[in-house]
Parts: structure tokens; sequence; C-alpha cells
């Protein structure tokens, strides 16, 4: 199913937004977080950005503090995962400016509101900002 | 509204407030999580909808970041999901999609509310249900909520249409029959121009192509067409993936692709879509040689670039291409081999792998020279990597790529020297496995044994004591080649030993015993070479049968009388003087001595062992009073005979044996190996007292010689058999006597093939004819001496390398889905070369794709359905999904034979359910159909 998870993670290796694809149980979330987030962080910057892991391909991303990592199935794109990345970062920004951690922990629910936008069932159906931001306006204006 | 519950929202904390709470909070984050939770427990009770839908957000966040259990919230979540007011069922949907799975219990209970909201007109509510759908559906709401799918399929609203596609994946997952019903407005949607539907859809058949690609051949133009017009780098991304697993099935299709992708390739400047071309054009379009010299041009590209990521994918590329194209490792040879000692672990294991990947006969030398080096500097980890892999290429197919086996030897010896490796199991089975195999290199083999065994740090390196094992156990058993026999004697019984386990310990003084022997044999030999020795042929059979138990540890006599002779002969350097000798045995009571308290049965038995031989032959052979020549005659014929029988016993060759090779003894008559043997219990307590006698070590040399061996020997193979079968062996101790072989080991061990041993009846020494007989009849599959190579014989089993092939067939599920696409796509079959003849000649077709037009043909088209088991079983379904999805008529030239069969079908004209449930049946009856190659005729022609 092309994705299968995205996490988002600080620094300090706390999970600040989870979004699974597929059924995993919570003592298999943490677990394969906790994995996950051990490899990854304690990557450098000369190194690449993927990481095999279990049956999974982990493609990461570090913006500031925040690392971005997605969990792919073995024959997909890296490359097209880290504009992925880059996009939702983008999006993110354009609709909070200057987004920052604190922003992805306080508007959760807006944060997978525009990974719904983007992901759904693992592909990836939308890749235009203004699309992706409209749905997210609207309400905002109603409440 | 009651009052509780007004108070409950008035003072509700918020989610905001529950976060900002969790980082100021300074009671520990369990202890305020857990007062969150309780509160939430409370509020999630209450009657109204807002209190509730905010305790369920806040129950949300806690499930999805600290790994909360909300199980318990199901139901209430249901309960939000039927409010009106769109933020409530927002958040209840995200609560649903978080937890709810398969066997959740409420799910039935959400089928009608998912219903209702994939029928509102809020587009957004629509898109809330299906995501939601698109993660929990199972078979049930899949099959229930087909009928609406179907509808938003042709939706007029994008936003809303595009989801639909990319849900319609994971009904078909669950509920393959809902193919016949969707699968023709999916294919509808490949044709749409909007990108975000394209987008969709083309994600959903790269998922559906990866399963079964052959299924989606007839869609090919399709694809194609995308390939050519598609200006979105994502969906030529995931286009390309489609294509890749269709043109290893389609030679035409290959060819028609290959040129487009080296466009895209040329022209793109977005790396993703540079890099999907070329992991394309090397893993599916090989065969065409310009593309993939154009696509490792680009590879090379990517590993000189400073992007860490280009060059890992780079590394991968040319994995993927290596074995077919090696030349396009070789030109990058050296940013392969610089990569080795790369910043980045993964990169290094890339580069790795395509070092192997470049190894042959030629130059195996120099890469493994090259590879242990850098083992040398690099950290622990890849150390392990490169010397794995270095072991793993090596020893492919039976060393196939070794040619001298003397400098592979050598080389093992030195890679377990390397501070971090950690790969003495293999290594110790290389070892030994070469030994066996590679007559040749013999000599080589115990010379490297004993600088190992020399070296006294080698005994602290716990890592290293399965290489020293080994190493140990060849130098005894080939110690007929060794230059100085005293020297490894003393290795062997070298006081750090002690740092062993007792496991390897025992194999240490085996060898020992097998050292002692060996020099006692030569010491007799020199001292009376005149004097013709002892006929081995008059051994009694006593001895000759124990020898068969030495090889317990799998191994079997493989050419035996011979090459007792052949070893005795060769002699080594160093002589054996009296003083030596006496030295000798010393060295052995001194060192083996303390052993004989030792806790662990293997080691104190065997020391006992070979003490009591060291004690016999001191007292008959060097006893000073007794004089050479009138101690020989007298006493010493006995230590003498049992010194000549030893040395027959050990010098038996063992040779590999095949892991069938027990399948292959014939059970014997009458042999009841699935008896209980439960009332043997009773017969054993009774025996037990008794029988423990001849188990004791008591003092060997105050009985007869030949007797006190033979309770020696019987001790030894049980040790050496008990891992395997332990309680065969449990039952040969208490019964030890019994299966002593008092005159016809043949027949004996014909009524009990001891379990692990399927050649221990071919171990007489003085039966060889026998041994040939049975070797050819049962026992040993054939061997392959004769390899027409110079490099020396390798020992080949037949079996050595078959493992048991137990690959699970597709399921049936996948197979249902893959049938009913095919069933759908062949019914197609007659639009789509029209759809993409117009394509190609630039007419957009879709106009004419929505009007129905009166099909004047049969719909019902035979098929071939490849999927079960893989196996072309050929097998039919009647077809007739399109009763309602009529198409233009197109001509048809290509699939005229396929059409020969549509006598026997009827038309079908029935509603979607209608056929649906028609359509599983299969009409078995019907046989075969041509292969169906003419899927894209008219396209690739």
């Amino acid at each position: 199913m092309g994705i299968r998870f995205i996490l988002m993670v600080n620094k300090q290796g706390q999970t600040r937004l989870a979004q699974y694809y597929e059924w995993l149980t919570l003592e298999e979330r943490r677990a394969l977080e906790g994995e996950i987030v051990r490899k990854c962080l304690a990557r450098t910057e000369q190194q690449c950005s993927f990481v095999e892991h279990r049956n999974y391909k982990i493609v990461y991303r570090r913006y500031a503090s925040l690392f971005f990592l997605v969990g792919v199935d073995n024959d997909e794109n890296e490359l097209a995962i880290l504009e992925f990345i880059h996009l939702l970062v983008e999006t993110m920004d354009r609709h909070f400016g200057n987004v920052c951690e604190l922003d992805i922990m306080f508007h959760l629910e807006k944060a997978h509101f525009m990974l719904e936008e983007m992901v759904m069932n693992g592909s990836v159906v939308e890749t235009s900002k203004t699309n992706i931001l409209t749905p997210i306006q609207l309400m905002d204006k109603a409440s | 509204m009651s009052g509780p519950s007004l108070i409950d929202s008035l003072f509700q904390r918020t989610l905001e407030d529950l976060i900002k709470g969790l980082r100021q909070q300074l009671i520990g984050e369990q202890a305020f999580i857990s007062k969150a939770l309780e509160e939430i427990r409370k509020e999630i009770k209450s009657t109204d909808l807002s209190t509730k839908s905010t305790a369920l957000l806040k129950l949300s966040y806690l499930s999805s970041l600290h790994f909360h259990d909300m199980a318990f919230a199901s139901f209430h979540a249901l309960e939000v999901l039927s409010s009106p007011r769109f933020s409530h069922k927002k958040i209840a949907y995200h609560a649903i999609s978080l937890s709810f799975h398969d066997s959740t219990p409420v799910l039935l209970l959400i089928t009608n509310h998912l219903r209702k909201d994939l029928t509102s007109t809020n587009e957004f509510e629509v898109s809330l249900s299906l995501q939601c759908l698109s993660r929990i559906a199972n078979v049930d709401l899949a099959r229930d909520l087909t009928p609406e799918i179907f509808t938003l399929l042709s939706s007029n609203k994008l936003y809303v249409r595009k989801r639909a596609v990319a849900v319609v994946l994971r009904v078909f997952e669950k509920y393959p029959d809902s193919v016949r019903v969707c699968f023709k407005r999916l294919v509808e949607n490949l044709e749409n121009y909007d990108p975000q539907i394209l987008s969709a859809v083309v994600g959903v058949f790269c998922e559906l192509a990866c399963k079964d690609p052959r299924s989606y051949l007839p869609l090919a133009p399709e694809f194609y067409k995308i390939l050519v017009d598609s200006k979105n780098n994502w969906v030529l991304i995931k286009v390309l993936k489609i294509l890749a697993k269709l043109a290893p099935l389609e030679p035409r299709l290959a060819k028609r692709v290959v040129e487009p992708v080296c466009d895209h390739m040329r022209r793109t400047g977005a790396k993703s879509l540079l890099f999907e071309c070329v992991r394309t054009v090397v893993t599916s379009l090989s065969e065409y040689d310009s593309a993939v010299r154009l696509a490792v041009g680009k590879v090379r590209e990517f590993l000189v670039d400073e992007d860490p990521n280009l060059k890992y994918l780079g590394l991968q590329a040319l994995s993927i291409v290596a074995p077919k194209h090696l030349w396009a490792v070789s030109e990058n040879k050296e940013v392969v081999i610089k990569s080795l000692s790369d910043a980045d672990p993964n990169i290094k294991i890339e580069s790795l792998h395509l070092v192997m990947a470049m190894v042959s006969e030629h130059n195996v030398a120099e890469i493994s020279r090259v590879l242990v080096n850098y083992a040398l500097k690099a950290d622990p980890e890849f150390c392990n990597e490169i010397l794995n892999s270095i072991l793993s290429t090596c020893s492919r197919n039976l060393y196939e790529i070794i040619v001298d086996f003397d400098w592979y030897v050598s080389l093992l010896g030195e890679m377990s020297r390397i501070p971090h490796c950690q790969k003495g199991e293999e290594i110790e089975n290389q070892l030994i496995d070469i030994g066996l195999r590679v007559k040749q290199v013999r000599p080589e083999l115990v010379r490297v044994a004993r600088d190992l065994l020399i070296d006294p740090a080698l005994l602290g390196n716990p890592f290293l004591h399965r290489v020293l094992s080994a190493a140990a156990w060849a130098s005894g058993e080939y110690v007929e080649f060794s230059r100085n026999p005293l020297e490894l004697m003393e290795a062997l019984l070298q006081p750090r030993t002690s740092l062993l386990p007792p496991s390897i310990r025992a194999i240490y003084i085996q060898s020992a015993f097998k050292v002692l022997v060996f020099c006692l044999h030569t010491y007799l030999m020199q001292r009376e070479s005149t004097t013709s020795s002892a006929c081995p042929d008059n051994l009694p059979s006593g001895v000759s049968a124990s020898v068969s138990y030495e090889s317990f540890d799998g191994l079997s006599v493989e050419n035996g009388g011979d090459a007792a002779v052949t070893h005795s002969l060769t002699s080594t350097s160093a002589s054996m003087t009296d003083e030596s000798i006496v030295n000798l045995l010393n060295l052995v009571e001194i060192a083996l001595g303390p052993l004989l308290g030792s806790h662990d049965v293997e080691v104190q038995g065997r020391a006992r062992n070979v003490l009591g031989f060291v004690d016999m032959t001191k007292l008959d052979l060097l006893n000073p009073s007794a004089q050479e020549d009138k101690g020989l005659e007298r006493k010493g014929v006995e230590a003498y005979k049992t010194i000549e029988l030893m040395h027959d016993a050990f010098s038996e060759e063992l040779g590999p044996v095949s892991l069938t090779a027990q399948g292959k003894v014939p059970l014997p008559d009458g042999l009841m190996l699935k008896e209980n043997l439960g009332d043997l219990e009773m017969i054993c307590g009774d025996i037990e007292l008794p029988s423990s006698n001849s188990f004791s070590f008591g003092s060997p040399y105050e009985e007869k010689v030949g007797v006190s061996f033979s309770n020696l020997q019987i001790k030894e193979d049980f040790e050496q058999s008990n891992e395997s079968t332990s309680l065969l062996a449990e039952h040969r101790k208490r019964h030890g006597l019994y299966y002593l072989p008092s005159g016809k080991s043949e027949i004996i061990s014909n009524d009990y093939p001891p379990a692990n041993d399927p050649t221990s009846q071919g171990n007489v020494n003085d039966n060889s004819d026998d041994l040939a007989k049975l070797t050819e009849e049962s026992l040993f599959p054939k061997k392959k001496p004769n390899h027409a190579k110079p490099r020396p014989v390798v020992v080949k089993l037949d079996e050595v390398d078959e493992k048991p092939i137990a690959m699970k067939k597709p399921e049936a599920k996948d197979d249902s889905l893959s049938g009913a696409v095919r069933d759908i796509l062949l019914g197609s079959e007659d639009v789509i070369p029209t759809s993409s003849r117009s394509n190609l000649s630039g007419k957009p077709s879709s106009k004419r794709r929505g009007k129905e037009k009166q099909d004047t043909d049969p719909h019902v088209e035979s098929k071939e359905n490849l999927v079960d088991d893989g196996n072309p079983s050929s097998r039919r379904r009647k077809h007739h999904s399109h009763g309602k999805e009529r198409r233009h008529k197109s001509p048809r030239k290509k699939n005229a034979e396929e059409r020969e069969d549509n006598g026997q079908k009827e038309k079908e004209k029935s509603s979607h359910r209608h056929g649906r449930h028609k359509s599983r049946r299969r009409a078995d009856e019907l046989l075969n159909v041509s292969p169906q190659t003419p899927v894209i005729p008219d396209f690739l022609l």
C-alpha cells in the first residue's frame, strides 16, 4: 500500500504525531516506534536518509528539531517519499506560518487532517498545497 | 441535559488543557495521564455530545501518542459518530480509524453510519467516512458498502471521487467480488485527465499489479499512454512501477516502453523520477543495451554525487543490474571500493554486496585480501558483515569459486584471528567441511590448525572457541600430516585450555587421544621396522565395531581400509625416541589428571579414556624392567595390539554424509520404530544396578585390556551421540553390554541401527567389500568425485544443497481477486484495443467512452485462469459483468481465436449484483483455452 505509517518525532525521541495505515496493536506500535527512533536518531547528517527496518523501509528527514519518518513498502521510491515529506512540511508551514514542534503538538488534529488530505489508504492522492489546505480553511471559518 | 453533565461540560478540560498540563505536570507523566484517563472515563459517559466528543478527542490523543488503550470507548465513538455536527463526526471518525480493527465487536454497528455519510451531500462528510473505511473495512463492510463505493467512483466531485478510488484498494482486498462491480469504473478513471484522480487510480493499480501483474496486462495500453502523456512526476513514478512489473511478461510491451522511459531519463530534472526510470530499466528492461548504458551512466552521476542518498540509491541500482551486466559494476569499481569506508553503514553494506558480486574464480584471492584488510580496520559490526560475505560467497555451491584450497584454508585461519571476528561457527563448519571434502588440502589444514592451536592468546577469545574446536578436530583427525605431533600434543594440552567450554575441551581431549595413539604407533613402527606388524585383519571385532561409534557426529567412513594403510605409511619427520614418548605420556598424565574430577561428563569421560590408555601403555610398553624384546613378547604384545587397533580405528577416514542419508536406510523387516517403548522402563529399572558396573571406570587395567576398552568405548559413544539421540543413548548406557557386538557386528547393527548413524554398519574394517556394496545400495548418495578442473576434488553429495521447498502458494483471496480482475478485463478487452488505438492516433476516446451502446457481440469471453498455484491450470469462468456497462463494439481482429468458444456460452445481461453472484460459478466442465497471449495485440503490432 505504499506508505505504511508516518511519524513525527522530536530530538528527544518523543512522538509528536503518529499515523498508521495498517492496524498494529498498541504494543506493536510502541515497540516499532522505539526501535525506529533509536535507529534513525542515531544517524548523522553525512549518512543517507534510508533505513531498512523489519519489512519496512524508513525514509526520514529532519527539519529543525523534528524528524519526519515515513515507513514505506520495500519497492517504494525513496526520493519521491523525501519529496512528499518536504511537501508536507511546506504545507504545514504555509498554514501555520513558520511551523514548529509546538504547532503540531497543539494542533494535532489539523496536522492529521492535512495528512488525510494528502494520503489516503497509503497512497498519495493530493500534491497541491492549495487543495490540501482549502478544507481546513473552510473549517476554520466555520468554527 | 442533566445537572452533573452540565457541570462536567463547563469544567471539562479541553485537549489543549491536557497537553499543556502534560507539559507542566509535576506529579510525573504516568500519574498525570492516569488521572486524565479517569476524567475521560467519566466524561465520555456524559449524554452531552460535546463533552463526550472532547473526551474522545483527548482519549485519541493519549492513545496515539502515549499508547493508552482506547478499546473501552469504541461504543462511545459510535455515539459521537451519530452527531449531526461535523466537528463531532470528525473526532469520532478519527478515533474509530485509530482504534477499530477486525475484531472490534461494535464494528458491526458502524455500517449504517458509514452508509449514511457515504451518501451525504456534504463532500467532507463523504470524505471522512471514506477515509475511515479505508482503515477499518473488513469483509462485511466491504461487501455491504460496495454499491455506495461504486456510485462514488463516478461522482462528479473530484474531491470525493479520488478518495473513492483510493478506498477501492482496501475493498478489493477484503471482498474480491466487488471487483466485478467496481472495476470498470476504476478503469474509466484511468483515462481521466485530472491529475488528482490519476494519481489516486495509478496508485491503486500499482498496488494491484504488484500482487499479480499478469492480470493487468490488458491495461498496458492505458499505462503506456499515461507514461507518455502525464506531466505529474508522482503519477509517472507509479506508472513506471506498474510497467516494470508488466514488461517482463510481455516482450512487445517492453520494446514499446523502452523509448519513452529513456526519454524521461534524459529529460527529467527530478531525481526521483530519474531514479525510478533507472530502476525500471535495470530491473525489467535489462535486455535493451542502450537503455542499460544510459541508466548506468545516470547511476554513475548518482554515485559521484555528494548526497549520501543518491550514492546509496546508485549503489542499490548497481546491485540490481549486477547479475546481468557485471560490466556496470566493474566500470564503477573505484567508487564502489571507496564506498567501503563511507561514513554510512548502509552505504558500506551496499558496496560490500557489490564487491562480492564482482568476485570470480580469478579474482577471489585479491578481493578477499582487500576485504580482509578492510575488516581489520572496520568497526566490529561491519567487520563481521565483511567476513560473513566472504565466507558465504566462497562457500557458495560447495566452494565453486575456490581453486586454491590451501590459500582458502589459510585465509580462514587468518580471518579467525581478526580481532572483531565473531564468525567462529561458520569458520568452524567450513574448516571441517573442507577437511572432509578436499583430500589434498589436509596437510595445509593441519598446518593452519596447528598455528591456531599453538597460540595461547586465542584461547582467551570466546568467539574463537568454535574455530579452535575445528582446529583441534582437524589436527587430531589428520595428525599424520603433522610435521611435529609432539608439539601438537603440547598445544592441545596447554594449561589455558581450561578457558574452553567443556564441550570443546572434550574435543581437545579426543584429539589429544588421536595424536597420542598416532605418536605411539609411529614409535612402535620405528622400533620394530624389521618385525612385521600385526595384521589388521585379525582385529578383534569388538574394538573395530566400537570404532563405528566414533562416527556418531554425522560423519561416516568413506573409503575405509586403504586409507588406513596409506596413512600409516606417511611418516612424520619428527622421529620418536624413547625419551620423547615418556615425556609425552607424562605430559598427558599431568595435563589430564586433574580433569578426572571434572564436573562435565564429556570431559571427565574422555580424560579417563586417555589416562586409562596411557596407564596401560606405560605399564606394558615402557616399563623399565621389561626389556625391549622380552617386554614385547610378553605383556607388551597386548599394548602393542591395542595401539595398533586404536591407530587403525582412528585412521579410518570420515567422509561427509548427506543430510538425507538416514532416509535412505531401508527399514529392516520387523523393526517397529513407532512401537511404544513404555514397558521398557520396567525392564530398565530392573537391570540398572547390575549393568551400571559395566559402565564404571573401576581400574581398567586390572581387567583384561580388551574388555576395559570396550567399556570405554561404550561410554564414549554415549557421549558422542547424547545430543541428538539421548534416548537411545540412555538405553545404550543402561544396557551397554547388549550393544557391544560380540562377534558379528554387522548383524547387530542391523538389528539396532543407531538413530543418527546410517553408516555404522559399514564400519567394519575387514569387510570393505560389504561396505562398498552397502554404500552403493543405500547409504550413500553418489559422490561426484571427478571434477574436470585442475582444482582439487571437492566431494559432493547429491542432495547436500537440496532444501525442502515449502513455498506458500498464493492465497485464495488474491486468487479470487485477480481471477475477478481477469474476468473483468477480458470482458473489456474488446474495448481496450480501440481506445488505445485512438489514443495513439491522438483522438481522445473519453467522449465515446461515456456513451452506452448496445454491444452486439456476446460479452461472454472465455478466460484462462493462470493464477492457481502458479500453474497454468486453465479454468474458465463465465463472464457477465458487462450486463449494464455496455460499451461500443470495436474491431477485434485479434481476438478471433478466443471468440471461437463463444458459442458455448450464453450472453448475459444482468444487473451487477446478479452478475456478481452468478459469475462465481465456474464453468469447470469447459476445458482448455489456448494460452492468453493476445491480450494486448492490436496495440503492439
